[in-house]
């Protein structure tokens, strides 16, 4: 069960070597976490990723898990359920792709939407489902703020973040009432191995900052966090820009 | 038929960690309650737990996903032996109802908490005390037996002084559904409290006042000041009082001695801004009401209400916290460890936490019940608003400090203990889970409080 401060004791990483996920079990274990499950492609890294958890004092396991099958997602998660209750799913997988590739590949550009958005949908569900059968728990979903408004260098990408940021919101209105709290997180550029070699964006920010401000979130129980805060007012204004102006803009 | 209502968000009044019920049912007889307890322990329901008036603070009144069972429609008084000062009455019934109709036949209640909008039910599952446990003990001592549906959908007679009782004084509701109990009252002659206020400079100036005189009164309280610091610290307001005799009333107040007419003000706005009581406002608020306290006073008459229960006058109260509510933290430390209590009320004061409602008091012999929460020793009480950064850090550290001191913290209090402290704060905590285990093997009675904690 969450405490009053709404650190979970139980937490579900589907993406399990995600740098933002493990940063926040880490951050979370601290406090109160006792039980891990990683989800995940079966990898080395997935395993690495488990025993840095452990060192830690959780008992950290691990399951099979991919975004891009969803048709194994209920049977897989739901063995994760039947063992217990799970107090907070954070939904950190995703991948940014490479745009310019991606451009001229248009099934490498099907990837992207599938693993960010589809698969987030169907495993985002059966996750919504199983929360509601417990009463309680906490669906964090890691979205962007290139889904707030589609920018010329990772407009793919963005797509995809936009499709699954206004999926979560609509799910988080669907599951009010239900005890299931649903908190769309939206960092910016976040310095991680996903955005290895490329020029920090404005505002840059890292795994750790955007575990706090979930943990903060979760204290909240807020719906929307954005991640450095002062992107809220930043996006706010840039989705008001005229299109030919925002063009021009070297974001 | 009970009323049954589906997907219920329910929270402990401190409005923290609100989960949903699938089913809330409020039963009207025994048969309701056992068809209820029944329905819980079918396959794949998450269990079931009693709630009364919902004044446990943090979660022992919810169950995630699974039934609670609103207990204040079982609220019918069944005997009164007013020549005894006995009362049978259903676990639904609040203490608020007991002393209106118990006063005027010249008996109170023989323990109550701050709040009189407690079942009697509530009352023995959270084995609660009062200001007179020095002198009287927790209120499930004055429990003569109790009427308990079981697990397996019995009711069964359960006489102070077997296992069963004790490990439901104060089981949080986890051995069963209290239905019914007999209660030994207390013999009172007006409804009017004859209070001392004294004023303490600092914290030891109140430890000794409170250890020098406290066995003179029958109940005894201090409010404390935990955002004073230096020299201040730990300045308090004592009161401590004794039912008033008749001829202590004046003229007027003798033609009705046991009236019983409890003020209310308006309710606490719905809505209400986070962060209005900060350590500003508190510390404001804290300061005047210690100044405004006479330095020494005796024999001042009060109502009772407003000596037992000033926050009732006001309805809703909680909500002044806003919307993230608010923790309460109480603890108890054995005598001998005045240090301790000296640290732990340094670091709150330190820490600057925005109480206003942090009292200390004595407690005497402790009580039968095996997770009953008083022992004897000093405890002390405060709430935090929930929203104050790296609270659940801060009161980690205090959890500590009050265990290597041998102390525990009262669950029906809690809403965020670490788990592995529970063992070392209640040592009958392995006795309770095997009784448990063996009358309720399922696991039918189940709250988020023992979901959390691993009751």
């Amino acid at each position: 069960m969450k405490d009053a401060f709404g650190i979970p004791q139980s937490l579900l990483v589907l993406g399990g070597t995600s740098e933002i996920g493990l940063a926040t079990a880490r951050r979370l274990i601290a406090r109160r976490t006792r039980t891990v499950w990683l989800a995940g492609r079966p990898s080395p890294a997935l395993e690495t990723a488990a025993a840095g958890l452990r060192a830690l004092g959780a008992d950290v396991r691990t399951v099979a898990f991919d975004a891009l099958d969803p048709v194994t997602h209920e049977e897989k998660l739901g063995k994760v359920f039947a063992e217990g209750d799970i107090d907070m799913v954070l939904l950190a997988f995703g991948v940014l792709g490479d745009q310019a590739h991606d451009e001229e590949q248009p099934l490498s550009a099907v990837r992207v939407a599938q693993t960010n958005y589809t698969g987030a949908v169907s495993a985002g569900l059966v996750c919504a489902k199983a929360l509601q059968n417990q009463g309680h728990g906490s669906l964090v979903v890691l979205s962007s703020v290139a889904g707030e408004r589609a920018r010329r260098v990772n407009f793919i990408y963005g797509s995809s973040k936009a499709g699954l940021d206004a999926f979560a919101q609509g799910l988080g209105d669907a599951l009010h009432g239900t005890g299931v709290h649903v908190m769309v997180v939206r960092p910016g550029f976040v310095r991680s191995k996903m955005t290895a070699g490329l020029p920090d964006a404005p505002l840059a920010t890292t795994p750790e900052a955007v575990a706090t401000a979930i943990e903060t979130g979760l204290r909240r129980r807020s719906e929307t966090v954005w991640v450095p805060g002062a992107l809220r007012a930043v996006m706010s204004a840039l989705r008001h820009v005229p299109r030919p102006l925002f063009r021009r803009l070297p974001v | 038929m009970p009323v049954d209502t589906a997907s219920v968000e329910v929270t402990g009044w401190g409005r923290t960690a609100p989960t949903t019920a699938a089913r809330l049912v409020r039963p009207r007889s025994y048969e309701e309650a056992a068809d209820a307890v029944l329905d819980c322990a079918a396959p794949g329901a998450r269990g079931g737990i009693a709630r009364g008036l919902g004044r446990a603070y943090g979660d022992a009144a919810q169950n995630a996903g699974g039934c609670v069972l609103d207990m204040t429609g079982l609220d019918r008084i069944r005997t009164i032996d007013a020549r005894d000062g006995v009362v049978v009455c259903d676990a639904g019934v609040s203490l608020h109802r007991l002393m209106e109709v118990l006063l005027p036949l010249g008996w109170f209640v023989p323990v109550t908490p701050g709040t009189r909008y407690v079942t009697v039910g509530g009352a023995i599952g959270a084995d609660i005390h009062g200001k007179n446990h020095h002198v009287s003990g927790s209120f499930s001592r004055h429990v003569v037996s109790l009427d308990l549906l079981t697990a397996d959908g019995e009711v069964r007679t359960v006489p102070a002084g077997t296992d069963l009782f004790d490990a439901t004084a104060g089981g949080m509701g986890l051995t069963g559904v209290i239905l019914s109990a007999t209660v030994r009252l207390l013999p009172v002659e007006t409804s009017w409290m004859s209070v001392d206020t004294e004023r303490a400079a600092d914290l030891d100036d109140l430890m000794d006042r409170l250890a020098a005189t406290d066995h003179r009164y029958r109940y005894s309280v201090a409010w404390i000041d935990l955002l004073a610091r230096g020299p201040a610290m730990g300045r308090s307001v004592l009161t401590r009082g004794e039912h008033a005799p008749s001829d202590a009333l004046g003229a007027r107040a003798r033609r009705e001695p046991l009236a019983f007419r409890p003020g209310r003000l308006p309710a606490a706005p719905g809505f209400v801004p986070e962060g209005l009581l900060g350590r500003a406002s508190v510390g404001l608020f804290n300061a005047l009401w210690y100044r405004r306290a006479p330095r020494a006073r005796t024999g001042e008459l009060q109502k009772l209400s407003a000596f037992f229960h000033p926050l009732d006058g006001v309805p809703h109260w909680n909500r002044v916290y806003g919307r993230g509510g608010f923790v309460q933290y109480q603890f108890v430390v054995g005598y001998g460890q005045e240090e301790a209590l000296r640290r732990i009320v340094g670091r709150i004061s330190r820490r600057g936490c925005p109480s206003f409602l942090a009292v200390l008091k004595r407690f005497g012999d402790g009580d039968p019940g095996w997770l009953s929460f008083p022992v004897p020793g000093w405890t002390l009480a405060l709430d935090v608003p929930a929203g104050l950064p790296g609270l659940g850090a801060f009161l980690d550290g205090l959890d500590e400090e009050v265990v290597a001191a041998g102390g525990r913290v009262y669950l029906a209090k809690d809403s965020r203990l670490r788990p592995d402290l529970l063992a070392a704060m209640y040592p009958r905590l392995a006795d309770f889970r095997a009784l448990r285990a063996e009358l309720d093997p399922r696991g039918v009675f189940t709250s988020d409080l023992s979901r959390r904690l691993s009751l």
